[in-house]
């Protein structure tokens, strides 16, 4: 695609950076949302090539490393259940339970199938009528409309064996939560651009004007992350708090009108657990009524499990931008993406992987801020 | 799994009364559901998540950002240090008389 190639192109790139650094006069910490930038961000070493003062924060943005234990658990429990046939994405594969994965489930006989699209799941449930068909529906707002189309269509074509394990998560409760952390450094955002081509930046401004804190909608490549952080950098060192939009190419005002009222009918919001954080108020979302026969949960009943998480792990803190992987002790040691103790080092799209993957370890920039802490 | 890839729509047809499309992802074709964007046509690019195009890649609007960052290169040559250009002049010019 010829434009995307382009916005990979380095002239341009030094001439944003050079841009950002005669804007900063003073050190900005700015958090990206998302996983997706997170790893563009280490694999292009974006938070080498930028001035010393500003300081990019791993925001808690990987549907994957959020999950919670109870429904990693739950999902392993239903997952293990004969004459069910359990439908995921390949990421949430090695995510640990309390004490087992997905794949292990699967090599000790249960039918756990990876699938590209809910939509797949919904095909396996009418070719396979005998069988209870579940899709462990998780990510964030750019993945809810299609796990809500696949559950809509179930109800539309009568399709009875299919069902669905929610864990879904929102975003703007969780940049409330990052800015009412006492802890909280973030002075800026730089907001997930997909799931704004879902949502829409109508959620934003209220976000904005309460923390006083700017919002930059921005994409994925290079030049738009750059571009992003050039845009909230200028807006911190003017003393503004706006939502802008710096990835107009995909995100319009309004969002996605037809999937915003599918979300609408087959959803509602809950409270829900993120994995590491806690509980964040209004941060999820669950079948509505309307869809309450298709809720796997209460299809198997499965409530009242135990839960444990390995102690040494600091994931939560890590999704709160509190620290860098690094300074966890397992760190490259006893947690590695093949024997990942935590969900921010199993998920492709996590900080602790990043970081592992892209030996953040060995750079001059990182052992400096090691250093200093 | 939160990843959305830009592809290009190369044919639509419609299956089990839903719109769905034949995307071209630089050369790996993938069926993809246009629920969420039935008025998209051939040719058009789109953002595809998890087999649903989300929403349609605009090619003005990339075209306009592209031409924003020029015009910050520009900006580059209007404000930069007017010193370091002399400086760059001055040693580019023995160079040139070499020649
Ligand atoms: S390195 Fe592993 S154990 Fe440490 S915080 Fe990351 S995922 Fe958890």
């Amino acid at each position: 695609m010829k434009y995307i190639d382009e916005f990979q192109d380095p002239a341009l790139a030094r001439r944003l950076l050079d841009d950002i650094a005669r804007t900063v006069t003073r050190p900005w910490a700015m958090m990206e949302v998302c996983g997706g930038q997170t790893h563009s961000i280490i694999r292009h070493g974006i938070d080498q090539l930028l001035p010393e003062n500003i300081e990019l924060i791993h925001g808690p943005g990987c549907p994957v490393c959020v999950t919670p234990l109870e429904v990693i658990d739950k999902a392993l429990e239903i997952a293990s259940r004969p004459g069910v046939v359990f439908c995921s994405f390949g990421d949430m594969l090695r995510v640990p339970g309390s004490d087992r994965d997905l794949f292990w489930i699967k090599s000790d006989g249960g039918d756990v199938r990876v699938v590209y699209s809910p939509l797949d799941a919904l095909r396996i449930a009418q070719q396979t009528p005998g069988r209870q068909v579940v899709f462990f529906g998780v990510g964030f707002e750019t993945t809810a409309p299609a796990i809500a189309m696949a559950v809509h269509q179930a109800k539309r074509l009568e399709v009875r064996n299919f069902s669905l394990l929610v864990s879904h998560v929102r975003v703007p409760p969780a940049i409330e939560a990052v800015m009412r952390s006492p802890d909280c450094r973030v002075q800026a955002f730089l907001a997930a651009g997909h799931v704004c081509s879902v949502m829409g930046t109508t959620e934003y401004p209220d976000l904005a004007d309460t923390y006083k804190v700017p919002i930059v909608v921005t994409g994925f490549e290079p030049l738009d992350i750059l571009e992003g952080i050039r845009r909230a950098a200028r807006q911190l060192e003017r003393g503004e708090h706006r939502v802008e939009n710096a990835y107009p190419r995909a995100v319009r005002p309004q969002g996605n009108p037809v999937a915003l009222s599918v979300l609408r009918e087959v959803f509602t919001t809950t409270d829900r657990a993120w994995r590491g954080i806690g509980i964040i108020a209004g941060s999820g979302w669950r079948l509505s009524d309307a869809y309450r026969d298709y809720d796997a949960e209460h299809r198997f009943d499965v409530t009242c499990l135990v839960t444990e998480e390995p102690a040494v792990c600091r994931s939560g803190e890590v999704l709160q931008g509190l620290i860098k992987p690094h300074e966890c002790a397992a760190f490259g040691t006893t947690c590695t993406p093949r024997t990942p103790l935590g969900a921010t080092m199993v998920s492709s799209e996590g900080t602790c992987a990043a970081y592992y993957l892209y030996r953040r370890l060995a750079t001059p920039r990182m052992e400096e801020t090691a250093s200093v802490d | 799994m939160c990843l959305a890839v830009p592809g290009r729509v190369v044919g639509i047809e419609e299956r089990d009364g839903t719109p769905m499309a034949r995307v071209d992802f630089g050369g790996v074709v993938k069926d993809v559901c246009l629920a969420y964007l039935p008025e998209i046509q051939v040719g058009e690019y789109a953002i595809v998540h998890v087999g649903f195009a989300i929403q349609r890649l605009d090619e003005e609007s990339a075209l306009a950002t592209l031409r924003l960052f020029e015009r910050i290169g520009a900006l580059d040559e209007e404000f930069g240090d007017a010193w370091e250009r002399a400086a760059a002049e001055v040693e580019r010019a023995p160079e040139e008389e070499n020649r």
